[in-house]
């Protein structure tokens, strides 16, 4: 029945084949299910440890893989690193010895520096799975926005989805793209020309304003978050040029509301920038259903992969 | 798992022996449960068939019992063995309310026990029953903790290496039970 190898890591999206991918998403699930349970928690991980270990900041998460390894009974162990050894010295290689040190059977990993959960996968027996690192990948994002598309398309092939914004910093963008176009639904990208690279995805349609937007028809819009810390304003004039040009506004709303498109967002929004406090209540929002199924999603993957920890 | 190889196979109940067991399940749960207020619950895959179908003997004879279903995979004391075939999940669904409620888990075969323990504990997230009890169709020995079926659609003697497939027709291509028996070399599987 089954012709899937166990896998140890979850690093990116380019590296999954189809059948990969609908496996995590049909048992995402179940797993979600068990939300509407008095009793939320499974005990299958009972006894295996989780190291969540972020370099960079980030709460949204960082505490969706905390509230997916308890739901599965595992225990969980914090390690933000705030940069703090990386203060101190501590190269990567020595943190991943303390790692080891720590025997743990999963590792949720952020950095700011693409490839190295890569490289921390090649030096443990530990299950790695990618939070997001640099401008590469974050898979559990890409994972966790095709389950929901899927809820409110359950024939989603060839549907339209729009990403506005940060193309050129963006994993969700990178990962999201990738996994969407794998499933067979269409994706075009609206943005500042500086912040668009060309060609990166030839997959991708560019549209260069909300007119061309509404003329494809999109069944959802994803915005992404301006990322401000990466911002410096060199890549756009302004803040409220930015909302001006590519924001959801009320104009833009109405324009949704006769499509029926749906509306993403990866969190956490900037209100004011990327969206309006009037879209932030538009019906056919999917950010808070993406918030959740991101916690199953992110059960699936803890599920699906087999750490090697006899190995080391 | 494929029956193609070093495997034989012999049949020891027909579909319609399959079908005197199923009366004999509705028969002693009509008698024993008169009166209750009764629910039943399948175990994926073939535990939800043989719920369903007791439980449309049962209906010809004016008793209505709801039927839930449990995948138990996330209960197993298993999961660090699976091997390549990885689990793909089911939806489990427990459309009543569990509290006061007499609950007879279903499965097709009791073997070690262990599948039912697992559904014990996955049920028990669902609420409080009254009672719990376990109807198999098959009960082929080997216990490895102590756990009981109540009500047995038939018994059968077997060898602690060999394999017992229940096989309906709503899930499989032939109806039967089945007892398979591995030539030697293959890793020992409790079902």
């Amino acid at each position: 029945m089954s012709e899937l190898k166990p896998r140890k890591d979850l690093l990116d999206i380019e590296s999954l084949d189809l059948e990969e991918i609908e496996y995590v998403l049909e048992n995402a699930v179940p797993f979600k299910q068990l939300f509407q349970r008095s009793v939320k928690k499974v005990p299958t991980l009972r006894g295996k440890t989780v190291l969540n270990l972020f370099y960079e900041p980030s709460t949204r998460t960082s505490s969706s893989f905390e509230v997916a390894a308890n739901r599965m009974s595992a225990d969980v162990t914090n390690f933000t690193i705030s940069s703090s050894s990386v203060v101190k010295g501590e190269s990567l290689l020595d943190t991943i010895e303390t790692l080891q040190a720590m025997r743990s059977d999963y590792i949720v990993i952020r950095h700011q520096a693409a490839g190295v959960p890569g490289i921390v996968a090649k030096h443990t027996g530990a299950s790695v799975i990618n939070a997001g690192d640099g401008y590469h990948a974050h898979p559990t994002q890409a994972l966790l926005d095709a389950m929901t598309i899927r809820e409110v398309y359950p024939e989603y092939k060839g549907r339209k989805v729009v990403i506005v914004g940060d193309i050129l910093h963006s994993r969700v963008a990178r990962s999201t793209s990738t996994l969407l176009n794998k499933l067979g639904i269409e994706v075009a990208v609206l943005g500042p020309g500086s912040l668009v690279p060309e060609g990166r995805h030839d997959f991708m349609t560019r549209l260069r304003s909300w007119d061309e937007v509404f003329d494809w028809k999109p069944d959802a819009v994803y915005l992404l978050r301006v990322q401000m810390e990466r911002q410096e304003g060199q890549f756009f004039p302004s803040i409220a040029e930015y909302h001006k040009m590519y924001g959801m506004n009320s104009e833009r709303l109405v324009r949704m509301r006769e499509l029926g498109s749906y509306l993403m967002h990866p969190g956490p929004v900037n209100r004011g920038v990327e969206i309006t406090d009037e879209a932030m209540g538009y019906e056919r929002s999917l950010i808070s259903t993406q918030v959740e199924n991101g916690i199953a999603v992110r059960m699936a993957v803890l599920h699906w992969l087999k750490p090697e920890t006899d190995k080391e | 798992m494929s029956d193609t190889g070093d495997i034989i196979r012999e049949e020891i109940l027909s579909p319609e022996g399959i079908q005197e067991a199923i009366a004999v399940i509705a028969r002693d749960i009509a008698y024993r449960c008169a009166g209750d207020n009764v629910a039943f619950i399948g175990i994926y895959t073939r535990g939800v068939t043989l719920a369903r179908r007791v439980a449309a003997v049962l209906k010809t004879q004016g008793l209505d019992y709801p039927v839930g279903t449990l995948d138990i995979s996330l209960y197993r004391d298993d999961f660090d063995n699976r091997g390549t075939d990885l689990p793909r999940l089911e939806s489990s669904d427990v459309p009543f309310a569990l509290d006061g409620t007499r609950v007879i888990i279903f499965d097709e075969v009791i073997f070690t026990g262990r599948t039912v323990r697992a559904a014990l504990d996955g049920l028990m997230d669902y609420g409080r029953p009254a009672k719990i009890e376990l109807a198999v169709l098959i009960d082929r020995g080997h216990r490895e903790i102590p756990i009981q079926p109540d009500y047995v659609g038939k018994k059968i003697g077997t060898n602690r290496d060999q394999y017992v497939k229940v096989r309906f027709h709503e899930d499989d291509e032939r109806e039967g039970v089945f007892i398979v028996k591995k030539r030697a070399g293959h890793p020992h599987h409790p079902a």
